[in-house]
């Protein structure tokens, strides 16, 4: 089928879910989802959102933008970092008043709590910044934006997958999506597109991430010419449940929790003397493996011990109930009584696709693509320049979904139909018949697992050249297999074997770009650590990595970062 | 350790009637039933079917019957399921699309009935005050994240298919219990019908099924109360 739509949105998590609601009163939004909307990845996040409410202590917006911007290594556009800043105030008053249910303080206020990162007066000491829900945050304004969405009656398109962006002589014209119930192949015709489909972390092998983050929108987008920013820069979270992955907030260490190593020390007061166990990830996830490379993981084993037992049940009840019930589901640990083993898991995209801060697409050139908008995990504004900080990335999809919402309905007035290409669909039709019509050939989940441990294994918190350039070739040599995909199920109804054989083209053609631009980075900058290059090197590195897909494949180029009010300077915690 | 899964598959592109199948898989006991699934999915039958997202219990796609009881498969290790034979079929009361995949259109719809939103008008500067005492009225409500377990393990869900159920009651208690919504009243006179809270006959199966350790019959019960006892 064809629909017509004035925008799409691709992707129903906080930053689609908040575009749309900007936009649901004056225009014909529709949002496409390859998940119902409440199980959109939004809702992993745990420990918080933050704002300079000051509800706890005094508190201000520049102080939030500077430790963004320290956080970040000072890849972070300044700008950008200002307006995250600023608006955070505002816009947890709006989640607020939407009904999310915040823990409060004694007064009756919206409760804060100290996060990685994040100090009063420019980096004196640890500042309570982030607004929570227990450790289910994320779940709680996901829920709060989606009731929203049915009140005010937005159309969702639930389990329909995106397959290809449309373009018609370089502006936006629509996508293709797939139907996941009945195989059907659909064209959305649209005035704007937003892209919201989150990150890729489904790159890696031990990963935080849901199974849904493939990249679909940022690999799509790339396919047609649009540059990725940033790739090389992927964030480790420091406590994933050993050997899972899962996530444990660093609002357990916020709130007093602290890592220990084999030998029993705490060992953080080494690594950032100052604010510790509350380092930035990139700093904390770094002394975790250090510690496990020197022998001094516990029992001489890849993982250290987080310890909570001492904050007392009640406040584990109170304010990490959920974490509580993964270590005692998963492990068998009462996390009351024993630590639970941690071990670094692949986060968080700080990389994706380059945008201003009103969430249009920037081309290599730094002129918007016409009609393409993105805006949460998939896009590179860049607020989180080389190293995200916990709670801003809540903050980064409520306040840059809304940014992107109000810039679509202005860009409307003047941006009319665009010529649908009566083929837009040809390419994807062809690419799913050749893969069920092939009688033999690699199953797509060997290639995927490969894939996954290669990355783990050659780009992870350490990085080198040499092992970069092996996995890069082996990634080339996983991309031609390509050609070879079988899957068992021909049929049509919520076939996922097929679904899951197509995402392996984004997580392959993503894997590349963060390897080549990785390789190219020879210095070290937030997440991203050469062990063959340590330092960083701000003469000739303080700059954006742009890669774009040409015919001879991807290629490399750099923009500037924009510098405001803070100049570089060494960043030590 | 070998296990043996027998799995409820039904294609309707092929198959009258749903059957059973048998798969054998290698699985330690600490890994969750969804990779036991995807084990099978990814090296022996790409035909088999199920919804997975976050894979630890937060999305609430998985929601499936294991060994007869209503559970998320990212959430159940094999050492809580092992036994001679594990038995994997899609959740009860709703029409099977396809394998473990069950049609919840008419579930979120109900989810839609109770107004799934705060209703209250002028919102002041800052932030609504609110005690902490009263925001933990709703802390244990807001844990609901709709997999519809408690749907499918409800003996009266299975009956009467216009019960309201009770994932769409927490989800009402979430809002009538916010003492910032404004339309409290509203809502317990809207769920005050044999099909709303009186459907409820105090089974607790849906108190047992929660993977979030939600007390679903309790807060039907205080629903139930309020109605009952009107605030002076």
């Amino acid at each position: 089928m064809q629909f017509q739509h004035d925008v799409v949105i691709v992707g129903s998590g906080l930053a689609g879910l908040r575009a749309a609601l900007e936009l649901a009163e004056s225009t014909d939004v529709a949002v496409i989802s390859k998940v119902f909307p409440t199980r959109s990845h939004s809702g992993a996040a745990q420990g918080g959102i933050c704002a300079a409410l000051g509800n706890e202590e005094p508190d201000s917006w520049e102080w939030h933008a500077y430790d963004t911007v320290k956080g970040g290594d000072y890849l972070t556009d300044q700008d950008a970092a200002e307006v995250l800043a600023q608006d955070a105030i505002r816009a947890v008053y709006e989640l607020e008043h939407m009904g999310v249910p915040f823990n409060r303080t004694s007064e009756g206020k919206i409760a804060q709590r100290a996060f990685g990162g994040h100090t009063k007066n420019f980096g004196a000491g640890p500042i309570k910044r982030a607004c929570y829900a227990a450790d289910r945050t994320g779940r709680v304004i996901l829920d709060t934006l989606f009731g929203e969405a049915v009140a005010r009656a937005i159309k969702v398109y639930s389990e329909f997958q995106l397959l290809d962006l449309v373009m018609d002589h370089g502006r936006v014209a629509g996508v293709v999506a797939y139907e996941v119930a009945t195989g059907e192949i659909h064209t959305f015709h649209a005035r704007a597109v937003l892209l919201a489909t989150g990150g890729f972390g489904k790159v890696f092998k031990t990963t935080s991430n849901c199974f849904a983050n493939t990249g679909d929108g940022v690999y799509y987008a790339y396919r047609a010419g649009i540059p990725v920013q940033d790739m090389e820069f992927v964030q480790f979270h420091p406590t994933g449940i050993y050997p899972l992955g899962v996530l444990i907030t660093e609002a357990a260490r916020g709130e007093g929790g602290f890592l220990l190593n084999g030998v029993g020390d705490r060992f953080m007061e080494t690594y950032a003397p100052s604010l510790q166990d509350l380092a930035p990830r990139d700093v904390v996830s770094r002394a975790i493996m250090n510690e496990i490379r020197a022998g001094r993981g516990i029992n001489g084993k890849d993982f250290v011990h987080l310890q909570l037992s001492h904050l007392g049940q009640a406040l584990i009840q109170e304010k990490l109930s959920d974490i509580e019930s993964f270590a005692r589901v998963y492990l068998g640990i009462d996390v009351a009584a024993a630590p639970i083993p941690v071990t670094p898991t692949c986060h968080y995209m700080m990389g994706g696709l380059p945008t201003n801060i009103d969430g249009q697409v920037l081309r290599e050139t730094g002129e918007p693509v016409p009609g393409l908008y993105a805006a949460g995990e998939c896009a590179c504004v860049s607020v989180h320049g080389a190293n995200r900080l916990g709670t801003n990335s809540l903050l980064d999809l409520v306040v840059f979904g809304r940014r992107s919402g109000i810039r679509m309905r202005e860009d409307l007035k003047k941006l009319d139909w665009p010529p649908f290409p009566l083929d837009s669909a040809h390419g994807t039709i062809s690419r799913i018949a050749s893969i069920k019509h092939r009688a033999q050939g690699e199953r797509a989940s060997h290639i995927r697992s490969s894939l996954q441990q290669l990355m783990t294994e050659n780009c992870s918190v350490f990085r080198n050249h040499d092992d970069m350039t092996k996995a890069l070739d082996a990634v080339m040599g996983l991309k031609g297999m390509q050609e070879r995909i079988v899957i068992d199920n021909r049929g049509s109804v919520f076939n996922t074997d097929l679904l899951e054989a197509l995402e392996l083209e984004s997580l392959l053609g993503l894997a590349e770009t963060i390897l080549v631009s990785a390789i190219a980075r020879t210095e070290s900058r937030g997440a991203h650590y050469r062990e063959d290059y340590p330092e960083r090197d701000d003469a000739n590195w303080l700059k954006h990595t742009l890669v774009v897909n040409t015919a001879d494949g991807p290629r490399v180029s750099y923009k500037p970062v924009t510098i405001t009010r803070f100049q570089p300077k060494a960043r030590t915690y | 350790m070998r296990l043996q899964f027998k799995i409820y598959r039904f294609d309707p592109q092929r198959d009258n009637s749903p059957h059973y199948r048998t798969y054998h898989i290698e699985a330690e006991p600490e890994e969750r039933v969804l990779d036991c699934l995807n084990k099978i999915r990814w090296e022996q039958d790409g035909t088999l079917a199920y919804r997975m997202s976050c894979g630890h219990g937060v999305c609430g796609s998985d929601a499936m019957k294991i060994n007869g009881r209503c559970a998320l498969a990212c959430q159940k290790l094999v050492k809580d399921v092992v036994s001679q034979e594990i038995l994997v079929e899609p959740l009860p009361s709703f029409p099977v699309l396809k394998d473990l995949i069950v049609d919840l259109s008419l579930f979120y719809a109900k989810v839609d009935l109770v107004r799934p939103y705060l209703i209250a008008t002028s919102p002041p500067e800052k932030e609504r005050l609110q005690s902490p005492e009263a925001q933990h009225k709703i802390s244990e409500a807001i844990r609901c994240i709709l997999c519809a377990c408690c749907m499918g393990a409800c003996p009266v869900c299975q009956s009467n298919e216009h019960f309201l159920g009770p994932a769409p009651l927490v989800q009402a208690f979430r809002r009538i219990f916010d003492t910032r919504d404004e339309e409290r009243d509203q809502r317990l006179q809207e769920i005050d019908t044999p099909d709303g809270v009186w459907g409820c006959v105090n089974h607790f199966e849906c108190t047992k099924a929660c993977p979030k350790d939600i007390k679903v019959t309790k807060h039907i019960n205080i629903l139930k109360k309020a109605i009952k006892e009107p605030r002076s």
